[in-house]
């Protein structure tokens, strides 16, 4: 099975370990994995600042480097959902284009997600020990309906105790654009989901979308709190006791 | 109702300073949503009743003519008159002109939010008619001169504290903080006005065309006075609201009350048709129903034709993360939350509302609490299309949403330039690994910090693997 990964423009600048550790699972799982070269950025930031044109192109770019893939993979909900949802009607103009991106963001999936409902994993190899809290990224919870998939990996690791937070499905205000053009929202938002994550007791904040986990660590830390770490659901599934 | 979309950004900040404010929004918190949850377990089929809803609610909308002239056919029938306001200005011509011409000297009203739209009780008032808001939160609004902040609880941004105040200064009463009491006082001072009034002003919730009936959902039964006790009852609601049969309310009934305020059924539900007859010791001996246009029409046909399904529950801002950290005023006029970043830009022009469809971070959690399924980021999005073709959005916003896109559309470009990127975010970074200031995204560093990445992209360090091989 031939699995394209598809990076992701913030994990390709920001956190390039999420990228590696997607490719462990993937290939502990046994997948023949492929990461096109020329790939960059699905579209998402300029096609929610009301910029369609943004989502064209890199659609286009998209389906021409991944299609000879069986699926595609991505470490974020966010990415993944605006490739299976909103790229569905960009091209109404040309509908043997629109087909072939439809055909693939069919087989696009986000990582957990592929990995427990189209791969049938239900262990993960992880020296991972210690408390971690699952924040629900909005785009992954509801529009792809990523909700028990990461939870099940995660209680796999003998290790690792889940204790939900209240309030894990409330936005933590990141947004795309939103966190820097209403930053103030955002903070404030931030804050109440820090709060609860903190309130949790668990000493790891985890989540599957690198936006939403900047924005909680950024917040964290300008609080002065350097004690919560905020990782990446695959860092957490392929960690490594050194 | 003034107008103050346009400085949203200041408003959010004076609201998310304002400590009263912001207890009252933290106390009033979930309890909307903790019993909009629990209320909606008692409905097995929810989502089969939310898709009939949505249905009832398009077709209406797609024959919005045949609808509108089947009421008036059937409520002229009844004795009621039916006026078309085009504009929000005739909506208060048309009130003054029903007042002037049977010598109104006092207007009870209860809650109406597309007068608000009109700002119908200035009007009113400024033409030496005496007006009083008889919905609590509104009459407590009044008192304050305040505009409302929420559209089914328009005082929730006030605390029992600040309505004591209120109450002791104009009723010239001890100040006491016991709501019962405060509903007495409020009562005891209404009173007189409903025996009063020579005209009572209601909104409509819905309009039943196979009826030329209007229909009202309230709880408090001042509803019921206004509507019944004053010689003539007018009533003011938006073109959209019609439904085809007393069916179609009845699906659309029970949904709304249970996503708005968490009630099976709200304590008055009211279907009022054409005036009083001899049969009937009580009701009008006028009505009239003013269907208010102000806008509505132009989005029919349009990209945003859905927003029109809006049966005005207030589920989408109860359960709005942004809402719930800035109140209802800040977006600066009639309608707040997700609802109110499409219906204001719509109504008052994109320009004088530009920040409002971006105040969200398109989190879903609105879409999926909608009664009718209305697809609000989806709304907002095409506005903020709209906005960034017609060039509206700052040049520098415009010009790094054309850069961004060139630079993904080269490969060759982005590796380089994110090379270099993530080498000056690294030393930006320092040894605490988390960057404190960054020229252009000041609007993230000014209350957080943005963690600093290791030095390469992944693109560089997987070449450089394979490379090892």
């Amino acid at each position: 099975m031939k699995v394209g990964l598809f990076v992701t423009c913030l994990v390709d600048m920001m956190r390039p370990s999420v990228g590696f550790s997607a490719i462990d699972l993937l290939r502990q799982a046994g997948c023949e994995v492929v990461v096109p070269e020329n790939q960059t950025c699905c579209g998402q930031p300029g096609f929610n600042s009301g910029d369609r044109e943004s989502g064209r192109t890199l659609a286009k770019r998209f389906v021409e480097l991944f299609e000879e893939c069986d699926y595609v993979v991505a470490p974020s909900g966010s990415c993944t959902g605006m490739i299976r949802i909103h790229y569905q009607d960009l091209f109404p103009e040309n509908p043997s284009l629109q087909q072939r991106i439809n055909q693939l963001a069919e087989r696009t999936f986000e990582l957990t997600d592929f990995l427990v409902n189209v791969l049938h994993i239900d262990q993960v190899n992880s020296d991972f020990k210690g408390n971690v809290t699952y924040h629900d990224s909005c785009s992954g919870l509801r529009e792809l309906h990523i909700k028990e998939q990461p939870r099940q990996l995660l209680k796999s690791i003998t290790g690792l105790t889940l204790k939900e937070m209240e309030q894990a499905e409330l936005c933590c205000g990141f947004g795309g654009t939103f966190s820097v053009k209403l930053g103030d929202i955002a903070t404030r938002m931030s804050d109440n989901k820090c709060r609860y994550a903190q309130q949790s007791g668990a000493e790891v904040i985890v989540g599957g979308d690198l936006g939403c986990l900047l924005n909680i660590e950024g917040r964290l830390r300008r609080m002065g709190d350097s004690t919560t770490q905020v990782k990446h659901v695959a860092e957490i599934l392929t960690y490594k006791a050194k | 109702m003034e107008l103050t979309s346009f400085t949203f950004k200041k408003n959010v900040k004076k609201k998310l300073s304002d400590a009263r404010l912001q207890n009252n929004m933290r106390r009033f918190g979930g309890r909307f949503v903790e019993a909009r949850a629990k209320v909606m377990q008692e409905v097995d089929n929810l989502e089969d009743i939310r898709v009939a809803a949505a249905a009832i609610r398009d077709r209406s909308l797609a024959h919005l003519d045949t609808y509108l002239t089947l009421f008036e056919e059937q409520a002229r029938q009844r004795g009621t008159i039916v006026h078309f306001a085009e504009t929000a200005h005739d909506v208060n011509r048309i009130v003054i002109e029903i007042a002037k011409a049977n010598q109104v000297k006092k207007i009870v009203k209860s809650k109406s939010m597309v007068s608000e739209e009109s700002g119908l009780n200035d009007a009113v008032i400024n033409a030496g008619i005496e007006a009083i808001e008889t919905d609590l939160g509104e009459y407590i609004l009044q008192l304050a001169k305040e505009p409302p902040s929420h559209i089914i609880a328009p005082a929730i941004h006030k605390s029992v504290e600040e309505v004591a105040e209120l109450f002791a200064e104009h009723h010239h009463t001890p100040k006491s903080t016991d709501i019962p009491a405060l509903c007495r006082e409020a009562r005891e001072q209404l009173r007189p006005h409903f025996l009063s009034a020579d005209m009572g002003i209601s909104g409509g919730n819905f309009l039943i065309a196979e009826t030329g009936s209007v229909a009202i959902v309230t709880n408090e039964g001042n509803g019921r006075m206004v509507t019944t006790m004053p010689k003539i009852h007018v009533a003011i609601t938006g073109i959209e609201k019609v439904l085809g049969t007393v069916n179609d309310f009845s699906t659309i009934l029970r949904l709304l009350t249970r996503s708005a305020t968490g009630q099976s059924i709200t304590n008055y539900v009211s279907v009022m048709t054409g005036v009083k007859d001899a049969a009937n010791a009580d009701g009008p001996e006028q009505s009239h129903v003013i269907l208010v246009d102000s806008g509505r029409s132009r989005l029919l046909g349009s990209r945003l034709q859905q927003a029109l399904r809006c049966i005005r529950c207030g589920a989408c801002m109860n359960h709005c993360p942004v809402y719930q950290n800035i109140g209802g005023h800040a977006y600066g006029w009639v309608y707040p939350g997700p609802i109110g970043a499409v219906l204001t830009p719509s109504y008052v022009g994109l320009k004088e509302a530009l920040d409002l469809p971006q105040a969200s971070t398109l989190c879903g959690a609105c879409q999926v609490v909608c009664p009718v399924k209305i697809p609000l980021p989806e709304l907002m999005r095409v506005l903020r299309e709209d906005s960034f073709a017609d060039g509206l959005r700052p040049w520098h916003e415009r010009l790094s949403v054309h850069l961004w896109r060139f630079t993904a559309n080269h490969p060759k470009l982005y590796g380089f330039l994110t090379r270099y990127v993530v080498k000056l975010l690294k030393l930006m970074g320092g040894k605490s690994g988390q960057i404190h200031w960054l020229p252009g995204l000041d609007g993230w560093t000014e209350g957080r910090d943005m963690p600093a990445p290791t030095g390469s992209t992944f693109r560089d360090q997987y070449k450089a693997q394979r490379h090892e091989r």
